[in-house]
């Protein structure tokens, strides 16, 4: 495995079968659709927003279209790819519920990852400073940030209860290595949840 | 304008069958290679021109000695690399290159004149691919086009699903729109207002330049952002301090224009114009698809590329391009990804508007050379 991904995309390469059909939406510079294709042998597609990043891509050979996933997800067929992810994308969407629905349903098993707000930095900078938090996860002030629907582990739990989603496996990272799941909701930084629905 | 000899020319073996019903029997078609053709015949990359362009892609252009119109992007270490890709180029039916067109001489040794069957952007496809055929390609490493060579492109992807395994359109379009019609057809009324079109029949005589002057003049504006007319020419005067008070070209955006209009005389056939234009404005890949009821679903057109089946495809348009703007680009993605082919999609930015795919964009050399790995 390449030790340039970031921790998520390594947990979710590291867990998408060979030969598999794949969309990486908000796929960046395509760090995690060239690993996939060029390692795992699967049909790795991206979308992403930002034009100078899907240019990189297709630079790079991958296959990767210019679009709003908020909108552009619609295109795509009812179970389309065998997985869709959504790696630290989640937080930026304009409705994460109704993203989480268009994962499950272009994807036959989704892979969420996001930044958990209730990480205990956070809270501590919220508790003791009074002020949102600028941290590791969160490196960008509250005015500049893309992440409009900040969404904490426990959060994420009941919105898959109420939508009765699956969780087949998850993983939480602090400071770049995986904790146990009973602490992740404030030792956590990072969540990655592999998800399905029937 | 001349209708040349090009330097390869191949004449159909048999008659080409044409959207219209007729057949044209004798068709020739005129091209250019460059780069070597490998041993199993895979590195064979098609160029579609566009409506005006011609297979002079990287060699200089035998009336105008200009050079060729893509030598920026086709050549020896350029994004279509000339030493890794065999380059073929065809000058489309219906044109003047060389290739069969209304300046051709029909069977009774006059020139068909509008005795030429009306042709389709699939024809000239048809066309291509009997080239082809007689070349032995069996399937196109990439077939590229920009604006109507992007229209090519997508027929030849939807009716030839297995000659190409990659589709590269820029700056193009699934369907004529009512727009892209009418300024066509202020072209070609001014070609036949000229009193030298005498219903098509001037090869003996006079051409009438000055009718197919103020179509390029018409169509040229269309190719151009009007941030880069500013840019370019603002309201400056032309080799004059002040206004004439009288119809000179006073400003230097006529002269250009009348500049591009007349030079564009000199290289093409007023036919040939209004027969192409014809072409583009019948093109709408989804109805050629139609199953019959309810509305032509373009996605139907792409059948042959189903579940990655097919073609690796990838679009690019151009944020200031308003005669084919971003949103039909998005059109044809939003089919290519109902269908399950791979496909990408960029818009780039150059303020050269639709002519942006023949022009200095480093970002478009990049996707391009990326897109042929």
């Amino acid at each position: 495995m390449s030790s340039l991904l970031r921790p998520d995309l390594e947990v979710i390469a590291s867990h998408i079968a060979p030969g598999t059909r794949v969309l990486d939406i908000g796929c960046g510079d395509g760090a995690l659709l060239a690993e996939l294709q060029t390692r795992h042998n699967v049909d790795a597609r991206g979308m992403e927003i930002d034009a100078e990043r899907v240019e990189k891509c297709v630079a790079r050979g991958l296959s990767v279209m210019q679009g709003d996933a908020n909108r552009d997800l619609a295109q795509y067929p009812d179970k389309s790819f065998d997985y869709a992810i959504l790696s630290q994308t989640l937080q930026t969407s304009v409705r994460p519920d109704l993203m989480l629905d268009e994962l499950l349903r272009v994807g036959r098993r989704a892979f969420v990852s996001f930044p958990n707000f209730a990480h205990w930095r956070t809270r501590a900078a919220l508790m003791f400073g009074g002020k949102m938090p600028v941290t590791r996860a969160l490196p960008v002030s509250w005015y500049a940030t893309q992440n409009i629907h900040h969404v904490t582990i426990a959060d994420f739990r009941e919105l898959l209860a109420e939508k009765e989603v699956a969780v087949e496996q998850q993983w939480f990272f602090s400071s770049d290595k995986p904790i146990g799941a009973a602490s992740a909701n404030w030792r956590g930084e990072f969540a990655v949840f592999l998800l399905s629905r029937d | 304008m001349t209708n040349m000899a090009a330097s390869k020319s191949y004449t159909l073996p048999a008659d080409l069958p044409l959207d219209s019903g007729e057949a044209l029997a004798g068709v020739e078609i005129a091209y250019e290679t460059y780069g070597e053709l490998n041993e199993d015949k895979s590195n064979a990359i098609l160029i579609c021109h566009a409506l005006t362009g011609d297979q002079y892609v990287a060699s200089d252009h035998p009336v105008t000695g200009k050079p060729g119109w893509w030598v920026r992007m086709v050549g020896p270490d350029k994004p279509i690399d000339t030493n890794r890709f065999h380059v073929i180029c065809a000058n489309v039916i219906g044109s003047c290159m060389g290739s069969s067109g209304p300046a051709s001489l029909a069977s009774d040794g006059q020139p068909y004149a509008m005795r030429f069957p009306v042709i389709t952007i699939r024809d000239m496809v048809r066309g291509q691919i009997a080239l082809l055929d007689g070349l032995g390609i069996s399937q196109l490493h990439t077939v590229i086009g920009g604006s109507m060579g992007g229209m090519q492109a997508l027929s030849l992807a939807a009716n030839f699903p297995t000659r190409a395994a990659r589709v590269l359109v820029l700056a193009s379009t699934a369907r004529h729109s009512a727009q892209n019609i009418a300024f066509h057809e202020v072209g070609r009324q001014a070609i036949m207002a000229d009193p030298n079109w005498q219903e098509g029949d001037y090869y003996a005589g006079a051409a009438p330049d000055a009718g197919l002057a103020v179509a390029r003049m018409a169509a040229h504006i269309t190719y151009l952002s009007e941030e880069g007319l500013t840019d370019k020419f603002g309201r400056r005067l032309q080799n004059r301090d002040t206004k004439s008070f009288g119809f000179d070209a006073d400003f230097q955006v006529e002269s250009y224009l009348r500049y591009q209009g007349s030079g564009f005389t000199q290289r093409f056939d007023a036919n040939s114009y209004l027969y192409i234009t014809r072409a583009m404005d019948y093109f709408d890949l989804a109805e050629e698809f139609a199953s019959g009821e309810g509305d032509a679903k373009l996605a139907d057109a792409f059948a042959g590329h189903a579940r990655g089946e097919g073609a690796r495809f990838c679009l690019v348009s151009f944020d200031t391009d308003w005669l084919y703007p971003t949103a039909e680009s998005r059109h044809i993605v939003h089919a290519l990804n109902a269908v399950g082919a791979p496909v990408s999609f960029v818009e780039l930015s150059a303020p050269y508007g639709h002519d942006s795919f023949l022009l200095d964009v480093p970002a478009l050399d990049r996707v391009v050379e990326g897109f042929l790995k």
